[in-house]
């Protein structure tokens, strides 16, 4: 029978099926911070239980860290977080890359990164934006913390199986246009639900030419359109990413791992419970205007006027979303000036999202009135983008260059956009409150927001020199 | 977990689409290590101005739904972040169940872990609570084992539907990794099975 990836992946980790019940599903990978675990270690330690399989879990410390000097915590809640955690693991008997850790950085740069997320395995994390881990085929999705402990203590979940649902991105991406303006066209297309109860697999031309790391960007943001998970069947571009990791085999064990993480592609013929189509021609590099990730259009854009929406609550939600941003109905995204720019968080802060910033800003300044900061995922992605020089590019142009961690993207540590200001974001929120009480944030590419830092306002990227081959 | 069955209150409308998790319960008040004490956070954004002083527009700041235990909203609420603070606020404040036309995944599932019962209307039933709910004070009836939610004002009986394992753990107020305990040959088996 045919298959797609997705019940390929779901069958094999099925240790129960009964009437009546949900699927009680086997968990191979867990990975944990220090923000939604807390309460799940306390959990276990009232009722006397033990984590299952400490080694099939791997914590880091990304949502809290400082970005200036990680020796200092300056906040002691997020401090005793932090503790927390590395009491937690020591206990339990859990790898921890600690804030000060070679191995540190967001939990969802550094599982590819480790060689941890490999294709065909089921992956979580109390955090949404685990179906980054998709991008290999697995099936990735993020989890509540009693969700945590149960996974903790049992290694599974109980889990309705999701709905099936194929996203094909047809043709060639345009110059400029970029995998988060892909996926950021994804959700102003069909919605922020669509992918409600569903795991969407991208299929299409367009995906199969896109990188590991660009792969990454797309599934990492699946969550928007409100699916369970995003994955892409795996091809030789998946095996060659995650051959010589760390936790990957080596010699002929790989070689064994590669060709059955190759027989899950979804079968030819398989069928979904659900197919959209987006043709690559149709998208421009995408800049957000409102105040959830669909709220958005190409940079030759304009803000909507609440005329164009049929519907009153829709018309509503649009007159809400203007006045939290400080916009006019009408106007062009172009005409949009901007003070902050942040380059970083779990969709855009890998090494290729640096290189294509660093050259946009290479040989140039930043705006007069523009803040921007460049915040690698990962301690290996800072080493490598030194190595590289590309710090040397970002500070001469006069980005702050910093410490690898969740950061601007949802400001829970220094890194606050102040409110009533407006910042070009490469994250993957731009909720109301998302960076900073009362701050406005705009989603886009990194190599968009590079663009902006430059400009001080929204420009095409495709008109940038640096682009004009 | 506290078992929940039938809930008598007046409902709370949240006249908002697309409410995420951010809305309500913002990232400064993650920093806490216990499950406990969010309610005052609950929507802080919207209930308070910059300087704490409540604004007096805001729905759970109308003295008239001070006492409700039932929250309505519009489609997709709970988007975004998987933060199980969320549905720890919610519960703090008071409220125990959570009636919408769709909710987010992760949330829909965290509010079983929690004791919470969200329901899912459809958008005409929804439209008209929210329209009534804002004119009048509605005073609802939920009721899990009948599955249905009863309009005070109107007579009206809204049957929803909840699957059969979720509404099990609710009505007992089951701790569901004591459940799983009890599969745990089989989680055994299938971990040699894998590992062969």
């Amino acid at each position: 029978m045919v298959k797609t990836i997705i019940e390929k992946v779901w069958d094999r980790h099925v240790v129960t099926e009964e009437e009546g019940k949900p699927d009680l599903l086997y968990i191979d990978l867990h990975l944990l911070h220090e923000v939604t675990s807390p309460q799940a270690f306390e959990g276990l330690r009232l009722a006397g239980r033990q984590v299952r399989r400490p080694e099939r879990c791997y914590a880091t410390m990304d949502h809290n860290v400082p970005t200036r000097n990680v020796e200092t915590v300056s906040d002691p809640i997020a401090q005793k977080q932090m503790t927390t955690l590395e009491k937690n693991c020591e206990e339990f008997g859990i790898e921890l890359a600690h804030m000060t850790h070679p191995d540190q950085g967001i939990v969802h740069i550094i599982g590819p990164e480790l060689g941890l997320t490999q294709p065909g395995r089921t992956i979580v994390c109390g955090d949404s934006h685990t179906s980054t881990h998709g991008a290999f085929g697995a099936i990735a999705f993020g989890i509540g913390t009693s969700e945590v402990e149960h996974v903790l203590s049992t290694q599974t979940l109980w889990q309705n199986r999701p709905k099936t649902m194929e996203v094909k991105i047809s043709g060639e991406l345009g110059t400029g246009v970029t995998a988060k303006d892909v996926i950021l066209a994804v959700i102003a297309k069909f919605g922020i639900d669509v992918g409600t109860g569903h795991i969407i697999e991208f299929t299409g031309e367009a995906i199969r030419n896109l990188s590991m790391e660009e792969r990454m960007t797309i599934c990492n943001m699946s969550i928007e359109a409100g699916a369970k998970a995003g994955l892409i069947s795996p091809d030789e571009t998946t095996v060659e990413y995650l051959r010589g990791r760390r936790h990957v085999p080596e010699g002929e064990a790989f070689e064994a791992a590669a060709a059955e993480w190759l027989a899950l592609a979804t079968d030819e013929g398989a069928v979904y419970d659900t197919t959209l189509t987006l043709d690559s021609t149709e998208i421009e590099p995408y800049v957000t205007w409102g105040t959830n990730p669909a709220m958005g259009t190409g940079i030759s854009g304009r803000v909507p006027y609440a005329s164009d929406y049929a519907s009153p609550s829709d018309k509503e939600a649009l007159k809400k979303a203007i006045a939290y941003m400080g916009l006019e109905e009408g106007m062009l995204l172009s005409d949009i000036s901007i003070q902050h720019v942040f380059i970083g968080s779990c969709t855009n802060a890998r090494l290729s999202d640096l290189r294509a910033a660093a050259a946009i800003v290479e040989g140039q300044q930043v705006h007069p009135t523009v803040t921007a900061i460049v915040v690698p995922g990962s301690r290996s992605v800072k080493r490598l983008a030194e190595q590289e020089g590309l710090d040397e590019v970002f500070k001469a142009a006069g980005f702050e260059w910093r410490e690898s961690g969740c950061s601007m993207c949802l400001a829970m540590n220094d890194d606050v956009v102040p409110s009533g200001e407006r910042c070009a974001s490469t994250s993957n929120r731009n909720f109301e409150g998302r960076q900073g009480a009362g701050a406005r944030t705009h989603l886009v590419s990194p190599a968009m927001a590079a663009a902006a830092a430059i400009a001080g306002r929204f420009t095409d990227i495709r008109k940038v020199p640096a682009l004009q081959g | 977990m506290e078992p929940i069955n039938s809930v008598t209150s007046v409902m709370t409308p949240l006249d908002r689409k697309n409410v995420d998790t951010d809305q309500i319960i913002s990232k400064e008040f993650l920093k806490r290590i216990e499950r406990t004490g969010f309610g005052k956070y609950l929507f802080y954004h919207w209930r308070f101005d910059s300087e704490g002083n409540a604004n007096t527009e805001f729905v759970l700041n109308d003295p008239r739904f001070e006492a409700s235990q039932i929250l309505v909203a519009d489609e997709n609420f709970g988007c975004g972040s998987s933060r199980e603070h969320a549905p720890w606020a919610i519960l703090d404040y008071g409220f125990r169940v959570v009636i919408a036309p769709g909710f987010a995944d992760i949330f829909y599932s965290n509010c079983f872990k929690n004791g919470i019962l969200p329901i899912r209307l459809t958008q005409s039933e929804i439209d008209s609570l929210l329209a009534d709910g804002q004119k009048n004070p509605i005073e609802l009836t939920v009721n899990l084992e009948k599955q249905t939610v009863t309009r005070h004002d109107t007579g009206a009986i809204l049957p929803f539907n909840i699957d059969p394992y979720s509404r099990q753990m609710l009505l007992n107020g089951w701790d569901e990794i004591s459940l799983t305990f009890q599969y745990e040959d089989q989680i055994t088996a299938y971990e040699e099975r894998m590992a062969r």
